[in-house]
């Protein structure tokens, strides 16, 4: 079939182009809707094709198509590209591709088409096989101008709106919603009837609605069906496209945009505040690891610990250690690292809190603002040594794999390591619990907790509930060292960014019991992260600060406070 | 007895202590002004600095004791006082700056220019003025501190609990004044000063002149706490220290002492931080942070609190031992020594070294006074000063 | 006589009564999460009265003294002070400063102030902050403090740190520092525990001569004292009166003998 240039565009190239294909009764055009540009009358050609449901691969009359590439005629190429398109050859969308990508090789003399790949390779257009021998000496590219971009663009469109592939198909069809390319419809329309993915049917008729809202002779009907489409679709895209309607809209169909972009809008900021609710949940679960050792000490031993945040600090640097350990030594073991680190930052964090208590805490009974003092200038020498030992900078602490990624849920994300944080947070919380219920050692925390020298006096050694106490504290924040390590940097200043936190959970929760710690921990995280977006970080934590002093009018004690006679601190 | 009531708050280690420090007034300033670079007697003037450093400190450590010492109220963010203190005189050195700055504004300081602000925020009027800038001095870390402690004490938030209240507030501070839109510099601060009261603040002359004032401020402070302690408010304070709720069943209004005491307080810990700024030449938020806080009640429990001198003295102490450690091959060690001063002195020297002295002459002459009443030797142990 | 005058006659005698009484404490209550300290508890004094109050260990003693001097305030219940203040909505100091003073069970003197400082703090003055800023002592003030001293024994100890006293030494201060403050009505939780029989004798006579001017109340488990103080005695059971009377009744009340005082 040969090629000719055709200035005017009309309707000869149709029957020329058509008339090659064998098999096919010879296309009558009917009345076209006029568009004013040549890329407009090409999709138009390419969903008059597809109406005709032309999808067989036909490596014969893609040969032919590809031949009005050889002459790198900006008109040529463009029915070319049509051509190409129309085929419905599974090559199509390479060979439009390497187009794009100024990829496409012809050589004029061979009238062959080639498509080269990074490596300067070239394959034969048609089949995709690699050439045999050496490439023509003429080869050149096929050269594009921006309206042939366009074109492309479109063609391309419509080529994946009806992919083989399911996520080509979804994403073909986002593309079209943002475009709103008028002349995708009657492919859309297609696309929609044939589709059988629930959610690409669902964008395909987004796109169709877009499409709709924005073409001048629709009439009311369908654009109120259509604002409804795009109503379900219910996100920020959405609300820019109502929002974005052509003026000269009628009235009822504005009105209709605008009540849908307002029910968007709320329920949009129904997704935001669930988000900023997990997020507080997030950091709830964190303070609630961070706080509860010290809740604990402080509830048995009346003493504050300040070094309370490097015992954490301790726990995620144990979690590097092993890490360090299993990536040089035993690089399999890697999605293990964590369940190894738990237990020996439990260890190791409780050891040394056993330690501290032994030498310092016991020969300041009773006097809990100098243990105050002294715990922390422990704290500087904790921070100090293990700034000597490891250095000052962060340290790469790393997720093992059901650590990572994400998933949506509804209108938010939610990340996989938070999630197995939150999970843990409430596993400890309930082993604590259990501990303290159900166990010899629980028992005897609780009694030293409520009356110390009635416990004394019921034979349970004080001294050693203490040791075991501070031991059991000092263990919880190494595990929950090993939690931060996951979603914060390991750094010897780890412990002071918590220790703040901590004190403000155990001053508003109370001491009583543990539920105070779990309440307090959580309300001051989702308070937290409510604030932020309207105060921001710094505001909203000065705001939580003060609302706590505040707070501290009504309860003193905290929320779930011990009362009675016996309690006199 | 009516005795003057100055005269009477005098005992030998104020009369001491006051001599002393008026004598570093009048010997520092002499050995380098008066004496040539040459002579080995002579005072280098980054030392006058320094030791004009040290004496702020000492004040602030005087407005710790009298709240901790004698009330038994540990404050651990007593350097929000010193900081607020501290900024109000940098406002005012920062206008003093005038058209001298790196853009030249006249009124506009070079931070604000940097920032694109227009125009001076609303709280920044009126700091051009030496007697007003004097005012928000000591009003501002007065103000706040009036109404911290009418909430906490109110609601009868003490020990532990305020302790770290007072560190929640001081946090929050650094956290606000670290944002550049606060308008006080953000995190560079305030510095760059030119002068004071048309004084160039880095000219030989003003640096020992604000030594000597901050000697003499010293002195009067210790005067007026002095005062206080000696008087029935200060034995209040002590009862209140001692036993609170005896203090309550007695009569005595304790929050209003505790309110009282802890805005005084705060005022001479505000006047050592805006002292404290044009000797050193900068104040930026780091000044807020709470280990500052910290680290100035260990200088009071090294000292001694509960005796006002030994506060000064472990002011002096911790601070030189600090300067001489950090600045030598020992740097690295500075803080596992600090850190162990904290353990050490709460474990081993609780009440500080004047305190132990008090302490050891006071066991001397009980023992003697006791033998000599009930023909017994040894009497019960003396109490620990309590929390 | 008409149902009508009957009751304003029984109305008056109620309200002489009531006016008559300086404590008066109608169905107080008070729990501890869950646990009733004090249980419906009835109980007034009158003015220039002496009581003493016993009963086993949880009666409610301590608890008693603690709603009326305001430490603990009552769930339920009515307690007027001099038939004109409620003292439930009243906190510690202003009942102190109404003129109610309490010693307790275990000595609280300021341990490291002296004798003389102790009784200093707590005579009966200004207790405003500003004026004890200013506060010169007088020489009024202090021939009452010498009197006080003289009263305790303990004149010779003035210049004494309160913290070096002996037990007994120290339960004396804290009777002096009462009788400093001046209240009119004294709280006296078991004075004489810990003290020889000397002591006991001593004290006894002390709060005899201290009810002159004022009113007391003293709780104590010593029979002996009681019986020394010679006055009417009130028994106190879980958070309740049980019996009331003198010594003698009360002693051989079958219900106190059964839960206290044993056979």
């Amino acid at each position: 079939m040969a090629a000719r240039r055709d200035p005017d565009g009309g309707t000869t190239r149709l029957s020329t182009g058509e008339a090659g294909r064998s098999g096919l009764p010879p296309f009558k055009p009917g009345p076209l809707p006029m568009c004013s540009s040549r890329a407009c009358l090409i999709v138009l050609v390419l969903v008059l094709d597809f109406a005709f449901g032309c999808f067989t691969a036909r490596a014969a009359s893609l040969v032919d198509s590809l031949a009005h590439f050889t002459t790198d005629d900006f008109d040529e190429t463009a029915i070319g590209i049509s051509e190409v398109a129309a085929s419905g050859s599974p090559r199509a969308e390479a060979i439009i591709r390497a187009l794009e990508n100024e990829h496409l090789m012809f050589s004029a003399e061979k009238k062959t088409v080639y498509i080269q790949n990074d490596d300067n390779k070239l394959f034969d257009a048609a089949s995709g096989l690699p050439i045999s021998g050496d490439p023509p000496d003429d080869i050149d590219n096929v050269h594009i101008n921006n309206r042939l971009r366009g074109t492309i663009d479109a063609v391309l469109g419509g080529l994946t709106l009806l992919s083989s592939d399911r996520n080509k198909r979804f994403d073909a069809a986002q593309a079209v919603f943002k475009s709103r390319e008028l002349g995708t419809l009657p492919t859309l329309e297609k696309a929609i009837a044939n589709e059988t993915d629930s959610r690409n049917k669902r964008v395909l008729e987004e796109a169709r609605a877009a499409i709709i809202l924005s073409k001048s002779d629709a009439n009311d009907a369908q654009k109120l069906d259509a604002i409804g489409v795009i109503q379900q679709r219910g996100d920020q895209d959405a609300v820019g496209l109502l929002a974005s309607l052509p003026a000269g809209t009628s009235a009822p169909v504005a009105k209709a945009a605008a009540s849908a972009i307002s029910s968007i809008e709320n329920r949009l900021a129904i997704w935001d505040a669930i988000q900023n609710a997990w997020y507080g949940l997030s950091l709830g679960s964190v303070l609630l690891l961070a706080a509860i050792g010290l809740a604990i000490t402080f509830g048995v031993m009346g003493v504050i610990n300040m070094a309370h945040g490097e015992m954490v600090m301790i726990g995620a640097y144990v979690t590097f250690v092993v890490q360090e350990e299993i990536r040089t030594n035993f690089p399999t073991l890697f999605d293990y690292s964590l369940a190894i680190a738990i237990p020996l930052a439990f260890i190791v964090a409780g050891f040394v809190g056993i330690l501290i208590e032994r030498c310092i805490i016991r020969f300041l009974y009773g006097r809990p603002l100098e243990t105050l003092l002294a715990t922390w200038g422990l704290s500087l020498i904790l921070q100090q040594a293990v700034r000597t030992v490891f250095g000052p900078n962060n340290r790469e602490v790393g997720n093992p794999s059901f650590m990572s990624g994400a998933f949506d849920l509804g209108g938010i994300t939610i990340t996989y390591n938070r999630l197995w944080i939150i999970c843990f947070a409430l596993g400890v919380f309930i082993a604590l619990l259990g501990l303290l219920r159900f166990t010899r050692f629980g028992l005897e925390m609780r009694a030293v907790t409520q009356n110390r020298s009635m416990a004394a006096s019921m034979g349970i050694r004080t001294s050693r509930v203490d040791a075991l106490t501070f031991g059991l504290g000092s263990g919880i924040a190494g595990i929950a060292g090993v939690a931060l390590s996951q979603i914060d940097n390991v750094s010897p200043n780890l412990g002071q960014g918590y220790i703040i936190d901590s004190f403000m959970v155990v001053v508003f929760g109370g001491v009583g019991n543990l539920w105070g710690t779990f309440v307090g921990s959580f309300v001051l995280g989702i308070a937290n992260k409510f604030l932020e977006p309207y105060a921001g970080a710094v505001l909203g934590k000065i705001t939580i600060l003060i609302l706590i002093i505040l707070f501290i009018q009504k309860r003193p004690r905290g929320m779930f406070a011990l009362r009675g006679r016996t309690v006199e601190t | 007895m009516t005795s003057h009531i100055l005269i009477r708050s005098l005992d030998r280690d104020a009369r001491f202590f006051l001599i002393a420090v008026a004598a570093i007034a009048t010997v520092v300033p002499v050995l380098n002004l008066g004496l040539p670079e040459s002579s080995p007697f002579h005072v280098p003037t980054y030392l006058v600095a320094l030791f004009g450093k040290y004496i702020c400190y000492a004040l602030l450590a005087l407005s710790i004791d009298l709240i901790w010492g004698y009330c038994g109220i540990l404050s651990l963010g007593h350097g929000a006082f010193f900081a607020l203190g501290g900024y109000a005189m940098g406002m005012y050195l920062m206008r003093q700056i005038g058209a001298r700055g790196v853009y030249a504004d006249p009124i506009l300081p070079d931070f604000m220019v940097f920032l694109n602000w227009k125009s001076l925020p609303a709280y920044w009027y009126g700091f051009q003025h030496f007697a007003y800038a004097s005012l928000m001095v000591v009003l501002v870390p007065g103000a706040l501190a009036f109404v911290f402690g009418w909430f906490a004490f109110r609601s009868r938030v003490t020990g532990v609990y305020f302790s770290i209240i007072t560190q929640a507030l001081t946090y929050a501070l650094m956290l606000g004044f670290f944002r550049n839109d606060f308008g006080f510099g953000g995190n560079n601060g305030l510095t760059d000063f030119k002068d004071i009261l048309g004084f160039n603040v880095q000219a030989v002359a003003t640096r020992n002149v604000l030594f000597s004032i901050s000697c003499i401020t010293l002195i009067l402070s210790f005067l007026v706490c002095r005062a206080i302690v000696t008087s029935k408010f200060g034995k209040v304070l002590i009862a209140i220290r001692d036993a609170e709720g005896r203090a309550r069943f007695l009569g005595y209004r304790v929050e209003s002492y505790k309110v009282l005491v802890f805005t005084l307080s705060a005022c001479i810990a505000g006047i050592a931080g805006a002292l404290y700024v044009p000797q050193v030449g900068i104040i930026n938020p780091s000044e807020f942070a709470p280990s500052n806080s910290i680290e100035a009640v260990i200088w009071v429990a090294v000292g001694g609190r509960g005796t006002l001198t030994g506060a000064a003295i472990g002011a002096f102490l911790v601070n030189y031992a600090k300067t001489y450690f950090t600045s030598g091959a020992l740097a690295p060690y500075w803080l596992f020594m600090l850190g162990g001063l904290f353990i050490g002195v709460t474990l081993f020297l609780p009440r500080g070294i004047v305190g132990s002295l008090h302490h050891w002459a006071g066991l001397r002459r009980d023992r003697i006074s006791a033998a000599a009443e009930d023909g017994v030797t040894a009497p019960p142990p003396d109490p620990q000063p309590a929390e | 006589m008409k149902i009508q005058e009957r009751l304003t006659q029984a109305e008056n005698r109620l309200m002489e009564v009531f006016n008559r009484t300086l404590i008066y404490m109608e169905n107080v209550s008070v729990s501890f999460d869950g646990f009733k300290a004090l249980n419906n508890l009835s109980f007034s004094v009158e003015p220039g009265e002496m009581r003493a109050i016993i009963g086993p260990n949880g009666a409610g003693k301590t608890t008693m003294m603690d709603v009326i001097t305001g430490k603990t305030k009552p769930d339920t219940g009515a307690i007027i002070f001099d038939a004109i203040h409620d003292l439930a909505r009243l906190d510690e100091t202003e009942i102190a400063a109404l003129g109610v003073g309490r010693k307790f069970q275990k000595p609280t003197v300021f341990e490291s102030h002296t004798v003389f400082d102790n009784l200093e703090l707590a005579l009966k003055a200004d207790r405003r902050a500003r004026a004890s800023l200013w506060w010169q002592e007088t020489p009024d003030e202090h021939r009452a403090i010498d009197e006080i001293l003289e009263i305790t024994r303990l004149t010779r100890l003035q210049n004494r740190l309160a913290g070096r006293l002996s037990h007994g030494q120290k339960q004396w201060l804290e009777i002096g520092m009462l009788l400093a403050q001046d209240p009119k009505l004294l709280l006296v939780d078991e004075p004489v525990a810990g003290m020889t029989d000397t002591e006991t004798r001593q004290t006894a006579e002390l709060l005899k001569e201290i009810n002159r001017g004022h009113t007391v109340v003293v709780v104590e488990h010593d029979m002996t004292f009681v019986r020394e103080l010679g006055v009417k005695v009130t028994c106190l059971h879980e958070g309740s009166v049980l019996a009331e009377g003198t010594i003698d009744q009360v002693s051989q009340n079958e219900r106190v003998v059964e839960v206290y005082l044993g056979r």
